[in-house]
């Protein structure tokens, strides 16, 4: 049980990153949705109503926690397809090596986008 | 009837091929595929498979018949016959041994990991350790598990770490001890599942409840364990 035990994910336990992978979904369809609602009961939208909606700091909690959510879900999707199809079964002895580069791509992009986001949303 | 089987010997075939055979089915009479394997045995003596009991008890004969993973003792030929032809491929994702005989290490050492036993640390009452008919209820189409393998080998989770994921034939016993009223290392058990593959590789296929002979229902029985983990996680 060791071996398995010791190789873990972002909640570094099965059932963490089982519980984080919904409640982030739930996080997103929710964002998603509002901000679907917003953009269709506001027919002709201005950059100003726009910015104003981003300008709101609970907008901007809003945003981050879905920005979050978004990560995190994607991080477990990648680090989980990672485990699954980059193993030493289907690539031989370089499947170790394979998968910590794909993971740390993944993880280096995930990174980029959190500053990125960060960055546009308290720049408004 | 056309029947093609999966043939490899390691010992004298660099690889696996599929060899045909013509079969005459009797008249009025719906054969199960291990009675075609019996007629095929008789024109090739060299053709290997596991068989026993020969009316799904002792789970020997689990193999892939046209696709889909079954008990060949129990199949019904015609139930799988389509256009006159039927596919024989052993157990997929396992070893192979020779023709449909697969190497099954791998499915009893997951099945051993999730210590498929009684344990009670309770001193032994003088006669046997009683269970009420409620309890014993919960342990109805847990136990019945025959270990043909069909489920876990239909699982893609099993496929691609089969060292890691324990299958759902595996834990359908994990959860048949975890249910069991007179078991107290309950807490151990879980702790030994919550890691990110033993359970959670489960992605709710059910390829495992579409093929298992016997009816069971092991994806039911690993949301019962993902229960039993959360409740204790959060």
């Amino acid at each position: 049980m060791g071996m398995v035990t010791n190789v873990t994910s972002l909640g570094r336990n099965g059932v963490y990153d089982w519980l984080v992978q919904r409640v982030s979904a739930v996080v997103m369809l929710a964002w998603f949705l509002f901000v679907g609602g917003f953009i269709a009961t506001h027919g002709d939208l201005q950059f100003i109503e726009w910015r104003a909606l981003f300008a709101q700091i609970w907008m901007k909690v809003f945003t981050l926690a879905a920005l979050v959510s978004l990560l995190a879900h994607a991080w477990i999707g990648m680090w989980t397809i990672s485990t699954d199809y980059l193993t030493r079964l289907s690539l031989g002895s370089s499947a170790t090596f394979v998968r910590l580069v794909f993971q740390l791509i993944c993880f280096a992009i995930l990174l980029v986008y959190f500053v990125w986001a960060v960055q546009i949303l308290w720049s408004i | 009837m056309l029947v093609s089987i999966y043939r490899y010997n390691p010992e004298t075939d660099t690889q696996p091929r599929m060899q045909d055979y013509e079969i005459t089915l009797p008249e009025g009479k719906d054969l199960m595929v291990l009675d075609v394997l019996q007629m095929v045995k008789e024109q090739d003596v060299t053709l290997a498979y596991r068989r026993s009991c020969r009316e799904g008890v002792c789970g020997s004969d689990g193999m892939n018949i046209n696709g889909k993973n079954g008990l060949a003792c129990i199949t019904h030929v015609s139930s799988v016959v389509k256009n006159n032809k039927l596919v024989l491929r052993p157990l997929p994702g396992l070893p192979v041994i020779r023709d449909l005989v697969v190497d099954m290490s791998a499915f009893y050492k997951q099945y051993e990991r999730v210590k498929p036993y009684l344990q009670n640390d309770e001193p032994p009452p003088a006669i046997e350790r009683l269970q009420s008919p409620e309890d014993r209820a919960k342990l109805d189409g847990l136990y019945e598990c025959i270990l043909c393998a069909c489920c876990s080998t239909s699982c893609p989770s099993f496929w691609w770490n089969p060292d890691k994921f324990l299958g759902p034939a595996a834990l359908l016993q994990a959860y048949r001890f975890l249910a069991d009223s007179r078991d107290t290392k309950t807490q151990e058990r879980l702790s030994d599942l919550e890691d990110p593959f033993s359970v959670f590789r489960c992605r709710g296929i059910m390829n495992c409840v579409s093929v298992c002979p016997k009816g069971l229902n092991p994806t039911r029985a690993i949301g019962h364990i993902r229960d039993m983990l959360l409740e204790r996680a959060v």
